[in-house]
């Protein structure tokens, strides 16, 4: 009996802290009130309402948007070739090179985001734009090159011998047989990377500059001048949405099979 | 050699710096069929692949109905291939899978339905159009691979462990498509094979390979009644190899006399051809099996170990047991040394 009651302790207080947050945001941020406080006063949809109208909120969405979209296909247009790459051709270094593509998730993201800083957007004075894309391109490619490696390592080679030998070219067996194959895993390699890019703080801290800021950073800075229940509206939208995009994925791709 | 269709000359293949295949000269007629055959890593995977073109030639050059293939790309060498594995397409239907090749060749849709359909009934599957090639049993993808490659008409139809993947009873049925398939389109078919009775019921001509090499080449009935090697002999069957000279066979405890003439080289009997109860050769039974008609006896003797059938209605003898046998110079097959 006391074991029981031990384990659903544990149980109860960790998704307290796991979920727990995520509730008392969404409520914040129902408040009637002007400053962000739990238990909300009063309830009202406002400040759901105000995160549409504040127009900076608008432009980092955009950027973000933009950043997690193009930054996760361009990963993904380099990851997938240099998956293909690594599990089909016996590569020099081909170990190291898995390794070095896997480097920024291992390096804490601060390091990522000072050194990209210092030593490239600095010297090549790169747009603040530019060096963001680079920057979500260069995070989202180890998941870009993990994910769709597994699932090139499920897809047997003889296949793509066998449509050579039924007329294609190498890279018509490629579009033709590898890539039907593994559309799931390539689909799940753009999630993954597109959330990954979508919540990156560290990294696009060091390179937001003035006027141009993914949403993260934009609500950081916000929050410094206005301490209104509109951030925890909008944290609890982008988690909403972050939710609802891993639950579809999940339904329709079996996900967790990827990650 | 003017009558070879496929013919490989001075072929020498290699992984790296290992050397898989060396100086392979073969010569196939039209319309034959042809078993590779040997152990594992004797090459003739590598040789199949070779012949595919999907292993470039370290030398030599492979030509097919008269026209050097040596450099040319696996996908316009007009050779269809039946993995040992299938390798179907799993995001396509059996439909599709057929008529894959015929999509990238650009035929009109009505030279592929038709093509398809015919292919399909050819291996019997046509009610199965629409399943995906992984709801389908073993041999039922066995049959669709075969079609896939059979649609393209290609010039040389290899086949990879054709039958290795399926049970005994449908091995048998598959064994019995093929032959058919063949007397019907009079392809010429190369296949792969490390199973000696598979080679023997269906080739025309079986090519049995060691070491990267071919050891012998011939009828089925020349490899199993007239082995011309040891290793060969070892391969159909003959499980009892000595070596022999000045008629006596030198035993691992010194030399024991044949008790007829033979030639330098090796002697060789089946288990079926040795005699038990009487003979000059003691042995020791160290282990009997009953199988059905016959024992198979297992005998520690001074010539080493030795196999002998007999049959099931002759006198038993149990393990342990000390027995006389012979080896009769009627079964006995001579290997002359070669020079």
């Amino acid at each position: 009996m006391t074991s029981t009651w031990i384990s659903r302790m544990i149980i109860f207080i960790t998704l307290t802290f796991l979920i727990g947050p995520f509730f008392i945001i969404v409520a914040a941020g129902l408040s009637a009130g002007d400053f962000l406080a739990f238990p909300p006063k009063g309830l009202s949809l406002k400040w759901y309402i105000k995160v549409f109208e504040v127009e900076s909120f608008r432009e980092s969405f955009a950027l973000s948007m933009f950043l997690a979209v193009f930054g996760t296909i361009t990963a993904l247009v380099l990851g997938v070739p240099a998956a293909y790459a690594l599990s089909r051709y016996n590569i020099p270094y081909g170990e190291t090179i898995k390794t070095v593509v896997a480097a920024p998730i291992i390096v804490p993201g601060i390091i990522v985001g000072l050194a990209l800083l210092r030593y490239l957007v600095v010297p090549l004075n790169l747009t603040i734009t530019l060096a963001l894309f680079l920057a979500h391109t260069a995070l989202v490619l180890p998941y870009a090159v993990r994910v769709v490696s597994s699932s090139l390592n499920n897809l047997r080679s003889d296949m793509e011998e066998a449509a050579v030998l039924l007329g294609c070219s190498r890279i018509g067996a490629f579009i033709r047989v590898v890539l039907p194959n593994i559309q799931s895993g390539v689909l799940a390699a753009f999630i993954l990377g597109f959330v990954t890019s979508f919540n990156q703080v560290p990294v696009s801290l060091f390179l937001s500059g003035p006027g141009v800021r993914t949403l993260p950073i934009d609500m950081l800075s916000y929050m410094e001048i206005t301490y209104d229940p509109s951030v925890a509206a909008l944290s609890a939208l982008l988690a909403l949405m972050s939710v609802i995009i891993i639950f579809v994925a999940e339904k329709f791709l079996g996900f967790s099979r990827y990650v | 050699m003017s009558n070879s269709f496929v013919s490989l000359q001075n072929v020498s293949l290699a992984y790296g710096k290992t050397v898989a295949v060396s100086n392979l000269d073969l010569n196939v007629r039209k319309g034959e069929l042809i078993a590779l055959l040997g152990p594992s890593g004797c090459g003739k995977t590598t040789t199949m692949r070779a012949i595919a073109g999907l292993m470039s030639l370290h030398n030599g050059s492979i030509s097919i109905d008269g026209v050097d293939m040596s450099r040319t790309p696996a996908n316009k060498r007009g050779i269809g291939l039946v993995f040992q594995s299938y390798a179907l397409f799993p995001h396509l239907n059996a439909f599709e899978n057929v008529a894959f090749g015929l999509r990238i060749k650009k035929f009109s849709r009505s030279e592929i339905t038709t093509r398809v359909g015919k292919g399909l009934t050819m291996v019997g599957l046509s009610h199965l159009a629409e399943r995906k090639p992984q709801e389908m049993s073993g041999g039922q993808q066995q049959r669709l691979s075969l079609a896939r490659s059979l649609v393209m008409e290609p010039k040389v139809l290899l086949l990879d462990e054709p039958l290795s993947n399926l049970d005994a009873r449908l091995r048998l049925e598959m064994r019995t498509e093929l032959q058919r398939v063949q007397r019907d389109t009079g392809i010429t078919m190369i296949f792969v094979t490390h199973d000696q009775s598979e080679a023997l019921a269906l080739a025309d001509r079986i090519v049995l390979m060691k070491n990267g090499a071919i050891e012998q080449l011939g009828t089925p009935d020349d490899l199993y009644n007239r082995p011309a090697t040891a290793f060969a002999a070892d391969f159909f069957g003959f499980e009892n190899i000595f070596k022999v000279s000045h008629s006596k066979i030198i035993g691992p405890n010194g030399d024991i006399p044949t008790g007829f003439a033979a030639d330098e080289g090796h002697l060789a009997w089946r288990p079926g051809a040795i005699s038990i109860g009487n003979g000059p050769h003691k042995g020791i039974v160290r282990g009997v099996a009953f199988a059905g008609e016959k024992r198979e006896y297992v005998i520690d003797s001074m010539l080493g170990q030795i196999k002998a059938f007999v049959p099931a209605d002759q006198t038993a003898y149990a393990i342990g047991a000390s027995i006389s046998f012979d080896l009769p110079k009627a079964g006995a097959l001579s290997i002359p040394e070669t020079q």
